[in-house]
């Protein structure tokens, strides 16, 4: 087969191409550069090698000990709040009106707080938790419980996640609706023929409908809560100690705090590559369950 | 197993204030004997998937009675009526195998394992659905997928009547003959009482003993195939079943003769009209014979002639009124002009669209 030559094309990808490099190829290969290389200030460079990512590794460090304890840290995170938002969504998308005007209700109330800005919800709870003058925290204190975010850790891990909830949990909520809303009535009148309890038509019809939203919602909920920065540091900064310090928040620490920009840029490029490898794993998993499908429907 | 009797049953979506005119189903009184294969055809909203939704209880009816075997069933739910339901697209349960599909209402019934194994291989036989029962439903073909619907329902021993929804609507044509005659198969096998909604009138008088036409949300009329086609009881019927449909002419009667366009046909019997009431004549294609124009046959232009293969019919038009009609294997009329031979014992008169039946 003869191939018209044509290379006047590559002048139409051109800028495309010049964009992604200025906005994404050449700030990635400054903190590659920065990776490699210790500095005193003054613009000096000295070359350190992979020295920054043995250290970063390595748990018997200062470094590779505040890498791995944030990094627990924010997974251990990760799962309460997925263990928390999902099933809730889900309860939340089930008691949801079908249909009526009740309907536009629900989806306006459940998208307030996902319209919120990351600081503002932060704002929010760190005066809403505050013993002295926050609701929250001067009624518990009232009720004889003592909360104090600010200096007690199960407080403060408590007031985070609860915030997270309740920014988030709309999220997964409204994908499920959608999810619910694709079952045609048919398969519930089925069910209902077939005599199923309510728990059997979730299980043998609802939950397998809605699995691939579930898919989507577990992803984005894991990676925004495993990048999770402004809230937790408007509310706790971090604290108590290193109590709710999660991997972006530690990374700024060094990074701005301490001014380690090798080190910094050497925890950068391995968050990245963690949050690259999990979203792939994710996707694998998504276009799987896309395969069986469409095999279901050649076969038909 | 039941007789299902249907007494003055009649539903509005709209609530049981609604306007008379607006009911998507109007009253109808009605018996269909246990065992009998019922087809209920009608176009597109004529009322029929509403009658079927209430007699399996998804929809709750304004007014009237359902009765099995004569008890009154109105205010069960779907679960205690006992039918079982076929949807017009396959309804499976994604996660299980077919196996497990068929044993759904029977473990929500809470029967003991082994029966359900034995009910199971029973209807998967039935079915041939034996080879797949342990793959997964979801992977395959839509008319399997058909059959394991059908079969959720057949699993349940106490199964009142089977209900099919246009089942075939989602199924390739050569495979719907195939699942079609399956269907015929199992009710002589189980004498089950089947009703099967449809709106293609070959589907609903191959499967049917008796087709139950409705329209505007009325039944208009309830006979075996071959009452519908000699004797329809509505103008409706006459034009919506066989291809091509029935002529339908207005006319004028008087006694034993017709007139169309001032045209006099001789009939077979002696009509006696009310008065004012708009009156038609219906005569099949079958039964109109195109001939060369002579005195004494009503002309009719020739638009074209379809060639069926083993048939020709003429498209015609006497006056402003498509006709068709017969072409005679040794006709070879040339021109445009044809005249019109009618077989009078064929020609029916309809007063008001309904039919009216003559005095010897």
């Amino acid at each position: 087969m003869d191939k018209t030559v044509n290379q006047k094309a590559w002048f139409l990808v051109l800028p495309v191409f010049l964009v992604v490099a200025f906005s994404a190829i050449l700030p990635l290969m400054t903190v590659v550069n920065y990776s490699m290389q210790d500095t005193f200030g003054n613009n000096q460079f000295f070359w350190n090698g992979v020295g920054w990512f043995k250290e970063l590794l390595d748990p018997s460090t200062d470094l590779g000990s505040r890498f791995f304890a944030s990094l627990w840290r924010n997974l251990l995170f990760s799962a309460i709040i997925l263990a928390i938002e999902v099933p809730l969504g889900i309860v939340v998308a089930l008691s949801m009106p079908r249909e009526g005007w009740r309907v536009a209700a629900c989806l306006v109330i459940l998208a307030l707080p996902l319209l919120i800005p990351w600081n503002v919800v932060g704002t929010i709870w760190q005066i809403f938790g505050r013993p002295d003058i926050g609701l929250l925290g001067y009624v518990l204190n009232n009720m004889g419980i003592d909360y104090n975010y600010v200096s007690n850790d199960f407080d403060a891990w408590a007031t985070v996640i609860v915030m997270d909830v309740w920014h988030w949990t709309s999220l997964v909520a409204l994908l499920c609706y959608a999810g619910l809303k694709s079952i045609p009535d048919a398969y519930y009148q089925a069910a209902q023929i077939d005599g199923a309890s309510r728990w059997a038509v979730f299980t043998a019809i609802q939950l397998p409908k809605m699995n691939r939203v579930l898919l989507i919602a577990v992803l984005l909920r894991f990676m925004d809560s495993f990048m999770i920065y402004t809230e937790p540091f408007v509310v706790t900064g971090g604290g108590p100690g290193n109590s709710t310090t999660f991997v972006s928040i530690e990374l700024v620490k060094i990074a701005l705090g301490q001014f380690d920009l090798g080190k910094a840029a050497a925890l950068s490029l391995v968050y990245n590559l963690i949050i690259i490898i999990v979203c792939w794993i994710f996707y694998t998993v998504m276009t799987n369950v896309g395969t069986e499908r469409r095999e279901e429907k050649g076969v038909a | 197993m039941a007789r299902i009797d249907l007494v003055d049953l009649a539903h509005s979506y709209g609530g049981n204030d609604a306007d008379p005119a607006s009911f998507a189903l109007k009253p109808v009184t009605i018996t269909w004997r246990q065992g009998g294969a019922y087809a209920l055809l009608g176009p597109s909203g004529c009322g029929k998937t509403t009658l079927l939704n209430l007699i399996s209880g998804i929809v709750t009816p304004s007014r009237g009675q359902i009765l099995f075997d004569g008890i009154d069933i109105t205010p069960l739910s779907t679960q205690k009526r006992n039918i079982a339901q076929v949807f017009q697209f396959p309804v499976i349960y994604d996660t299980m195998t077919v196996g497990q599909n068929l044993a759904f209402p029977l473990k929500n019934r809470g029967l003991p394992k082994n029966e359900i194994d034995a009910r199971v291989d029973e209807i998967a036989r039935l079915l041939d659905l034996t080879p797949y029962l342990s793959r997964k439903a979801m992977r395959l073909t839509a008319d399997a997928k058909q059959k394991i619907s059908l079969g959720r329902g057949l699993v349940r021993s106490d199964v009142a009547a089977v209900l099919f929804d246009e089942p075939l609507t989602v199924i390739d044509p050569e495979l719907k003959w195939q699942l079609r005659s399956k269907l015929k198969a199992l009710h002589r096998e189980l004498d089950l009482t089947m009703i099967y909604v449809t709106h293609d009138q070959t589907e609903a008088l191959t499967f049917a003993d008796t087709v139950v036409v409705m329209h505007d949300g009325r039944v208009v009329q309830s006979g075996t195939p071959a009452e519908l086609f000699d004797k329809p009881a509505h103008t409706f019927v006459g034009y919506f079943i066989g291809s091509p449909g029935m002529n339908i002419v207005p006319a004028e009667v008087r006694g034993r003769e017709a007139r169309i366009g001032g045209h006099p046909i001789a009939l077979n019997r002696s009509y006696a009209l009310p008065v004012g009431a708009k009156v038609e004549l219906g005569v099949r294609p079958e039964f109109v014979d195109v001939a060369t124009p002579a005195p004494g046959l009503i002309s009719a232009n020739i638009e074209r002639i379809d060639d069926l293969g083993r048939v020709r019919f003429a498209r015609l038009r006497v006056g402003d009124v498509k006709f068709a009609a017969r072409v005679p294997p040794g006709f070879s009329g040339s021109g445009d002009v044809a005249g019109l031979v009618f077989d009078p014992s064929r020609v029916h008169v309809y007063a008001d669209s309904l039919l009216v039946e003559g005095a010897a």
